[in-house]
């Protein structure tokens, strides 16, 4: 009798969980629904599922350019962050420098910096410098707001690495470089791998940097393809939901498959201090 | 200081040098600029560009609009974190309190946090319709013009934020129920704690420090909110649900006053600032009493 109480009470909650997904669910199932039907609910469940609105996102609207550019630019994101970030975390991490203290405080701090205080400047950056509307100044302006994250979370990870794994290395004739390369990369994988996917996702997800410094489909992102998706007469709700489940692809992929590197990374920038 | 001192001081500078690189010229650089611009009366489609001392200050003290920006943005961080607490703290101790299916608990959460807030805006707009929308219609097929109204635009975009933005909130307080010692509910038990003691006397407590961690950076984010209102809503309607960080961009980039609206990002960055300041001075009083 009580155990089955308890197995119900699992089951409840996770009833009341997938209700808190619902309106993800809805704008999945509206994404296979019939034009007609879809201003027409109830029934809340369409007569039969369609592919037109996929269709449409993918051979008539600019959302295939942009999922590209957003891979683009996330992915070199990642990698420059980490090609920055790792050197910069391990000097915070484990060397004596000059006002360390300093350093770390601005390293937090800029972690809150908003974007709309740089936004106008950047701007002005980006025309002077010819880097508006290309992968190259995206890349760069969420490098720099990604690093102080990724500095911040790697550091932490390197603090966990034993530092005799390392002494043992230089022991051995290791220099820095190979001491990098053969003990604390390995032993760092999966901090990198948190701290790489949260950067991709902010990157994925931003969207004040991406709506002011994009202006064609060269280079504009997916947020942005969807937040400026077209409608002539009225609005194609059924294409946008297909181009949000588009937008969404990467993100929900991450969540199931890599789920445990991702709440590692949030729960590690929260409570390192 | 010895030679190997020393030696490490410089590699550490070397490793160091391209964050400092990056950060100096894309943060720091545009950070000291953006305070310059907003001395300034820039209109570059008039050709107007001189300098302008604290007049774009002054103008704030006497701006309607600014003052409403600025209720609307208090409005919107206290009602939402407020929520996104209460809803985080119940949602983390129902999936702790679950045996089985953890996971699969988490991914319903946490997909409403990874995906992007652009994507949240177009959900909720989509369920917000008059006629065809999810919620009136779970309400009995009403034709509440839920964006529309001025009175109902805000807390809208408020749900349509807690909905994005709990989860996070969520998974910090799971990750530390997790890691309270099992002897610790024993003795309770053993001391003949019912279950509201246990929780207002060990559990709540054990979460206090995470949760202060929580709503500071969830205070900090919600201040300076863009995206959600920006695409649900536009800032209407009749500016209901324009933040700070809304007019500010507005200023800049569609009335394209880059002095102005500069002067608004610097009072932005400015509030974030102060109450991160004033946070961690709370934190660190916390630490020292407890």
């Amino acid at each position: 009798m009580r155990r089955s109480i308890r197995t119900l009470g699992d089951v409840l909650i996770l009833v009341a969980l997938a209700t808190y997904a619902i309106p993800f669910f809805w704008q999945l199932l509206t994404s296979f629904k019939p034009e007609a039907e879809l201003l027409r609910v109830p029934p809340l469940l369409p007569s039969r599922l369609t592919l037109a609105h996929y269709r449409v996102v993918i051979e008539q609207s600019l959302m295939p350019r942009a999922l590209g550019n957003s891979l683009g630019v996330a992915t070199l994101t990642t990698l420059l962050a980490l090609v920055i970030g790792l050197p910069g975390a391990y000097a915070v991490a484990r060397l004596p420098l000059p006002g360390k203290r300093l350093l770390l405080l601005a390293i937090v701090a800029s972690t809150a910096f908003p974007q709309i205080a740089t936004v106008s400047p950047l701007y002005l950056l980006m025309r002077a410098l010819d880097l508006r509307d290309t992968w190259a100044g995206l890349v760069l302006v969420h490098t720099s707001f990604a690093l102080p994250l990724t500095i911040w979370l790697l550091a932490g990870f390197i603090r966990e690495v034993p530092i005799e794994a390392e002494e043992a290395a230089a022991v051995d004739g290791a220099g820095l470089l190979g001491t990098f390369r053969w003990v604390v990369i390995p032993l760092l994988a999966p901090g990198l791998a948190s701290a790489a996917l949260l950067t991709f996702l902010f990157s994925w997800n931003e969207f004040l940097f991406a709506y002011t410094f994009t202006v064609s489909e060269a280079s504009r992102t997916i947020p942005v393809a969807l937040a400026l998706f077209p409608g002539v007469f009225e609005v194609p709700w059924g294409d946008i939901a297909a181009a949000s489940m588009l937008a969404s692809f990467p993100p929900v992929l991450i969540v199931i498959v890599l789920q445990r590197f991702l709440v590692r990374g949030l729960v590690a920038g929260a409570v390192k201090e | 200081m010895t030679r190997r001192d020393a030696a490490n001081r410089r590699r550490g500078m070397l490793l160091l040098a391209p964050t400092i690189l990056a950060l100096g010229a894309l943060t720091v650089y545009p950070g000291v600029w953006v305070l310059w611009l907003s001395l300034q009366h820039r209109i570059p489609i008039f050709d107007v560009s001189r300098f302008a001392g604290l007049d774009n200050y002054a103008f704030l003290a006497v701006d309607p609009r600014f003052s409403n920006a600025a209720r609307t943005t208090a409005v919107f961080t206290v009602t939402s974190v407020a929520l996104e607490v209460v809803l985080g703290v119940t949602a983390a101790l129902a999936i702790h309190a679950r045996r089985g299916g953890r996971r699969l608990a988490l991914s319903f959460l946490l997909l409403a946090w990874a995906m992007p807030a652009v994507v949240t805006a177009k959900l909720f707009e989509w369920l917000y319709h008059p006629t065809a929308g999810l919620i009136n219609v779970a309400l009995g097929a009403r034709s509440i013009n839920w964006l529309g109204d001025p009175r109902l635009a805000l807390p809208a975009v408020v749900l349509a934020d807690v909905w994005r933005t709990m989860p996070f909130v969520a998974i910090l307080c799971y990750a530390r129920l997790l890691a309270i010692p099992a002897e610790l509910y024993e003795a309770a038990q053993v001391d003949g704690a019912g279950r509201l003691a246990t929780l207002t006397r060990i559990t709540l407590p054990m979460l206090a420090r995470i949760l202060l961690v929580a709503v500071l950076f969830r205070t900090l984010d919600a201040l300076r909110a863009f995206d959600i209102m920006f695409v649900l809503t536009g800032g209407g309607p009749a500016g209901t649900t324009e933040t700070l960080t809304v007019y500010a961009y507005r200023a800049l980039f569609q009335t394209l006053q880059l002095g102005f609206g500069s002067a608004l990002s610097v009072v932005v960055f400015l509030l974030v600032m102060a109450v991160a300041w004033a946070y961690l001075k709370l934190l660190r009083a916390g630490t020292v009493a407890a």
